[in-house]
C-alpha cells in the first residue's frame, strides 16, 4: 500500500508542547537554573556548579527532615490502607446506605486543606479544643504544641481522618466490580470469609490498591498545608517535613540556590519511589 | 440419589421469581433447564445449590431435607456463564482449590487434578494463570474445578454462552461424555433449544418463573404439553395460527389455507404450531400443503436458509435445507409438512401431534 507522506499532523501537537513548556518545563528549568548558582538578589548570579547539591546531600538538616518524611509516609500508609480496605468491606452494597456512606466518606476530601489544618489545630488545643481538653481530663498529659510525640500523634490522626476516605472509595469501587459469581463459586468450594478476602477480593482490588498506594504515597510525601497550619513544623523541628523545611529554606532564609537543589532532589526521590512502587506492583501484569 | 424440590417458591419483595415448583431429578441424569433470560433458571439453580433459600417449600436430597443447609456443607459444584477462576492461582491451584479446602492429601490432589486436567485437555497449561488462557481454556478450568470434587450435584449455568461458536460446539459435544460415568446429578441451564437437543437427558421448560414441563428431552420436544412449552423449545420461533376443523377439513382462519387429515378430534376451533423446519421451499413428507408468501427477509447460513414471509396478517418463519435464494418482496410458494403439525386446543393444551 502506498502511503502519502504528510507531516502536517505535527502542527496539531504544537499547542500541547507550548502548554507543557509553560506549565512544566519553564518553571522546572528556572529551578534547575537556581540550583547551580548563587544569588543575592538584584538579579546578580554567580556560578556555583554542584556545590548546593553536595551541601544538601551531606546536610544533617536534610537527612533529618527526609527521615521524618519517610517515617510519616510509612506510618500513614500502614494505617490508611488496612483501615480503608476494612471500611470499604463493611460498607453496604445496595440500598439507601450506599449514597449515605459515599457522601459521608467523600466529605473529608472536599474540605480545603488549610481548613483541615485549622480545624484540627482548634480541635486539638489542650485548653479549649474538644480533643485536647477531653484527653487531658481523661488523665493524659496531652499538648501537641509542646510535646513532639503529641504533635506526631495529632498530625497522623489528622491525615488519617482526611485521607482514609480516598482509600475507602477506591477499594469500594474495586470491590463493587467483582461479579457476585466469584463469591458464590468460593462459597461452593467451601471457602471461608478470610479465603474469600485473600484469594478473590485482594487480587481483584490489586489495581485500585496500587493506585491508592501511589496517590497516598505522593500526597503524603509532599504534605505541606495541613502540618503548616497545625504545628508549623514544631515543636522545635519535630514535625518539620521535607516540604516545610524546603519553604523555610527558600522563603524564610532566602537561600534560593540550596532550596532549588533540594527541590530537585526532592522531586527525583518522589519520581524514583513512584517508579519503584509501580514496577514492583505491576510486575505480574506485563504478561497479559 | 435424587434431588427433589417440593412446592418451592421464591419471592423477592413483591416480585415472584419462582412460582411453586415441584421437580424430581434422579441420579446419573443430565437435566436441562430451558428458558429465556429471566425465566428463573439461575434462581432455581441457586436454590438447588443452597446459595439462596426458597421463600417457601422444601429441598430434599437423598431423602434428607436440606432446605436450610449451608452451601459450604453440601457437596455441589457450579460453573457459570462468566469464566470464574481464582485470578492469582495457576490452573493447577485453581483446580486443586476445592480439594485443598476439604483437606485432601497433596499426593491425592496431584493425582486427581492430573486426571481431570487430562480429561479437559488442560495438562499443558497447569502452570499458567487464568488470564493467560483463552476463554475456552478458562471455562475448561472452571469445569475441571467442578469435576475434581466428585460432587453429588453439578450445576452448569449457561456455561457455553460466552464462548465463540467453534469452542461452544466442541465443548458441547464433550460435556455429556464428561458426566457419563459419574455418580451425580447434573443440571444445565441454557437459553438454546439446540443445547438441550444435543445434550439430551431430561429437559424442563421454563417461562417467567414457572416450570412448564419436565420429561425426557425428546419427549418434551415432540409432545409439548402445551403451547408455551412448545414455544420455549423452538428456535427459530414456532409459527402459530388459529384454525378451524370441520369433518376432515382443517382450515387456517387467517388465509384459508386448508388440508385434509383423519386425526380424531372434535370439530371446532384449534391452534396449530408449526416448527420453522416443517415449512420448506420443497415438498417434504407425504402430506404437504402449499402456502403462498411474500418474502420479508431471507438469511442464508450455507447449509440452511431461513426465510421470513408474510401470508395474510401473519408473519411466518421457514427453515429449508441448502441455499434457497429469495429476493425481498418476492412472491413464493412454500410447503408445510402436515404430519408434523402440533394441534392445541383453545386453552393452549396439546391435543395431538401429526
Amino acid at each position: 500500500m502506498n502511503k502519502t507522506l504528510n507531516q502536517k499532523a505535527w502542527f496539531f501537537v504544537i499547542p500541547v508542547f507550548a502548554l507543557v513548556a509553560f506549565n512544566a518545563v519553564v518553571p522546572l528549568m528556572t529551578v534547575v537554573n537556581y540550583s547551580f548558582q548563587e544569588t543575592f538578589g538584584s538579579n546578580v548570579f554567580q556560578w556555583e556548579g554542584t556545590r548546593w547539591f553536595k551541601e544538601i546531600l551531606h546536610s544533617e538538616r536534610f537527612h533529618a527532615s527526609l527521615g521524618r518524611q519517610f517515617i510519616f509516609t510509612f506510618i500513614i500508609l500502614l494505617i490508611q490502607l488496612p483501615l480503608g480496605i476494612a471500611i470499604a468491606l463493611t460498607m453496604p452494597k445496595k440500598g439507601w446506605g450506599v449514597p449515605v456512606c459515599l457522601i459521608l466518606m467523600s466529605m473529608p476530601l472536599l474540605i480545603p486543606w488549610n481548613v483541615v489544618g485549622a480545624m484540627w489545630n482548634i480541635f486539638a488545643l489542650p485548653d479549649i479544643g474538644f480533643l485536647g481538653n477531653s484527653l487531658n481530663s481523661l488523665g493524659f498529659d496531652y499538648n501537641f504544641t509542646q510535646q513532639s510525640g503529641d504533635a506526631w500523634f495529632t498530625t497522623i490522626l489528622m491525615d488519617v481522618w482526611h485521607w482514609t476516605s480516598l482509600v475507602v472509595l477506591l477499594s469500594y469501587a474495586g470491590l463493587n466490580s467483582i461479579q457476585p459469581a466469584y463469591y458464590q463459586a468460593a462459597e461452593i468450594d467451601g471457602a471461608g470469609r478470610w479465603d474469600i478476602f485473600r484469594y478473590i477480593e485482594l487480587p481483584k482490588m490489586k489495581k485500585v490498591l496500587t493506585l491508592a498506594i501511589l496517590l497516598r504515597f505522593m500526597d503524603s510525601f509532599m504534605i505541606y498545608t495541613e502540618p503548616f497550619v497545625l504545628t508549623g513544623g514544631g515543636p522545635g523541628n519535630a514535625t518539620n517535613f521535607l516540604s516545610l523545611d524546603l519553604v523555610k529554606m527558600a522563603l524564610g532564609q532566602f537561600d534560593l540556590g540550596p532550596a532549588a537543589a533540594m527541590s530537585l532532589i526532592y522531586f527525583l526521590i518522589v519520581l524514583l519511589m513512584c517508579w519503584v512502587f509501580y514496577s514492583l506492583m505491576m510486575k505480574d501484569e506485563g504478561r497479559t | 440419589m435424587s434431588l427433589e424440590l417440593k412446592n418451592v417458591e421464591k419471592k423477592v419483595g413483591l416480585e415472584t421469581h419462582i412460582y411453586s415448583t415441584n421437580l424430581k431429578l434422579e441420579k446419573n441424569t443430565i437435566n436441562i433447564l430451558l428458558g429465556s433470560t429471566l425465566a428463573g433458571k439461575t434462581t432455581l439453580m441457586q436454590i438447588m445449590a443452597g446459595l439462596d433459600k426458597p421463600t417457601s417449600g422444601e429441598i430434599w436430597f437423598n431423602g434428607e431435607n436440606v432446605t436450610g443447609k449451608e452451601v459450604q456443607k453440601r457437596n455441589c459444584s457450579m460453573v457459570y456463564q462468566q469464566f470464574i477462576n481464582y485470578p492469582n492461582f495457576t490452573v493447577f491451584e485453581n483446580i486443586a482449590s476445592p480439594l485443598k479446602i476439604t483437606g485432601v492429601k497433596p499426593d491425592e490432589i496431584k493425582a486427581r487434578v492430573g486426571k481431570v486436567a487430562e480429561l479437559l485437555k488442560l495438562s499443558a497449561m497447569l502452570n499458567k494463570k487464568p488470564d493467560e488462557l483463552s476463554g475456552g481454556q478458562q471455562q475448561r478450568t472452571a469445569l475441571a474445578r467442578a469435576l475434581v470434587k466428585d460432587s453429588d450435584l453439578i450445576l452448569l449455568d449457561e456455561p457455553l454462552a460466552n464462548l465463540d461458536f467453534k469452542l461452544r460446539e466442541e465443548l458441547r459435544e464433550e460435556l455429556p461424555k464428561l458426566f457419563e460415568d459419574r455418580d451425580c446429578i447434573v443440571v444445565y441451564a441454557t437459553t438454546e433449544p439446540l443445547d438441550a437437543l444435543m445434550i439430551g437427558g431430561n429437559t424442563a421448560t421454563l417461562l417467567e418463573g414457572n416450570v412448564i414441563q419436565y420429561g425426557k428431552t425428546l419427549n418434551v420436544y415432540n409432545k409439548p404439553e402445551n403451547l408455551i412449552s412448545a414455544k420455549v423449545f423452538s428456535d427459530p420461533p414456532m409459527n402459530i395460527a388459529e384454525i378451524s376443523k370441520s369433518g376432515e377439513i382443517f382450515k387456517i382462519k387467517d388465509n384459508n389455507v386448508q388440508w385434509k387429515s383423519n386425526i380424531k378430534i372434535k370439530d371446532g376451533n384449534y391452534k396449530i404450531g408449526i416448527r420453522p423446519h416443517n415449512i420448506t421451499t420443497y415438498k417434504e413428507g407425504d402430506n404437504s400443503v402449499e402456502i403462498n408468501g411474500k418474502v420479508l427477509i431471507s438469511e442464508l447460513s450455507g447449509s440452511e436458509s431461513l426465510i421470513h414471509f408474510t401470508n395474510g396478517k401473519l408473519n411466518w418463519v421457514s427453515l429449508s435445507n441448502g441455499i434457497q435464494q429469495k429476493n425481498i418482496g418476492e412472491n413464493t410458494k412454500l410447503f408445510m409438512n402436515v404430519d408434523e403439525f402440533l394441534y392445541f386446543d383453545t386453552n393452549n393444551r396439546l391435543v395431538t401431534n401429526g
